[in-house]
């Protein structure tokens, strides 16, 4: 009961220029994280530039729970690459692998066909009914960098809600009752 | 200064931020690696060659053979490795079309040689292969333990596929 004690009896002693200290730190911390975002965001040129892998679609490649760096760029999208795509009427981004490609003489439009590595056949099932093939709009970006593990910690916080409140509850009272 | 919550959070935040370091170091060590892959692919037979639904198709025996050894470091995880038929046409400027691919989990599978048909459907956005000549390329994509990816690949030129459907 010591600790609570003490942590009920440091909340009391807060002065308002202390809180009002406090708040902007905090403010300054997620405005921070939202700069550097937006900052991987326009430096990507892709939507989103990390995704955690949520299927065992491309394994062993990739696990659920890796993470995925992602870099858009001008460049044309060529067989082999490992796409993240969106598809009509479905909410989550699929990571696949490009298996075919047909680009335009005239427009430069390209006609793209993905698979999973550790799945049996293509992707036109995924796809949205009677679609054949993915276009560049459909692409978010191609992944250039892996880091395993880490996308566990955004899995586990979507799958139990309660894990996240908290940890956000935890850390919002360290930084109420941290001095300095 | 010195309670049990500001320990617990150094010791957190220096070990992330070595196992941070490591995996730069890991995937910077990547770039000393200079591979010498070599790569041999030839048609050993072509079993049919039709038009399906307005569209050409053809179905081929291949002998693959390829060294991939040296892609391999200490940081690999897998090689991916496919072969891709890659050709031109009036409505296309590039094709390029899967016919095969496998993923090598180590060093000691980086030597091989297969003899297979092509996996995926070798099908044209039109009726333009008939005595088309394309080539046959070997892709691989390096897949890290961390880091970076790689990809290269060994284009090999001169195929021809036959002048009438069989």
């Amino acid at each position: 009961m010591g600790w609570i004690g003490e942590t009920v009896d440091s909340v009391k002693s807060i002065q308002i220029r202390q809180l009002i200290s406090q708040v902007v730190s905090l403010g300054m911390i997620v405005t921070s994280a939202l700069i550097i975002w937006k900052g991987l965001m326009c430096i990507t040129g892709s939507e989103s530039p990390v995704v955690v892998v949520l299927s065992g679609s491309m394994e062993p490649g990739f696990k659920r729970g890796d993470i995925l760096f992602l870099h858009m760029g001008k460049d044309p999208i060529r067989a082999g690459e490992i796409v993240v795509f969106n598809v009509d009427g479905r909410e989550i981004p699929i990571v696949h692998r490009v298996i075919k490609v047909h680009e335009r003489q005239d427009t430069g439009e390209v006609d793209v066909l993905t698979k999973g590595d550790n799945n049996y056949g293509d992707d036109r099932l995924l796809y949205a009914q009677g679609q054949q093939w993915l276009q560049r709009h459909h692409i978010m970006g191609r992944a250039v960098g892996f880091l395993p593990y880490v996308g566990w910690v955004t899995i586990i916080m979507t799958e139990k809600p309660i894990i996240k409140y908290l940890l956000i509850g935890a850390l919002g009272l360290l930084v109420i009752t941290s001095k300095e | 200064m010195h309670s049990f919550g500001f320990r617990a959070n150094a010791l957190l935040t220096f070990s992330v931020t070595v196992l941070a370091l490591i995996c730069a170091m890991a995937t910077l060590s990547d770039n000393l690696n200079s591979p010498s892959p070599s790569a041999h692919v030839q048609v050993s037979n072509i079993n049919w060659f039709q038009k399906s639904k307005g569209n050409d198709e053809v179905s081929m025996t291949l002998n693959v053979s390829a060294n991939l050894e040296s892609l391999f470091t200490w940081n690999t995880k897998q090689v991916f490795v496919f072969l891709a038929a890659e050709y031109e046409s009036p409505k296309n400027s590039l094709n390029q079309v899967s016919l095969w691919d496998g993923i090598l989990p180590s060093k000691e599978h980086a030597q091989f040689l297969i003899h297979t048909k092509n996996k995926y459907r070798f099908t044209d956005q039109g009726s333009n292969l008939r005595g088309k000549e394309y080539n046959l390329t070997l892709h691989w994509h390096v897949m890290p333990k961390t880091g970076k990816m790689f990809a290269d690949k060994i284009v090999m030129t001169g195929f021809r596929l036959p002048e009438e459907y069989r």
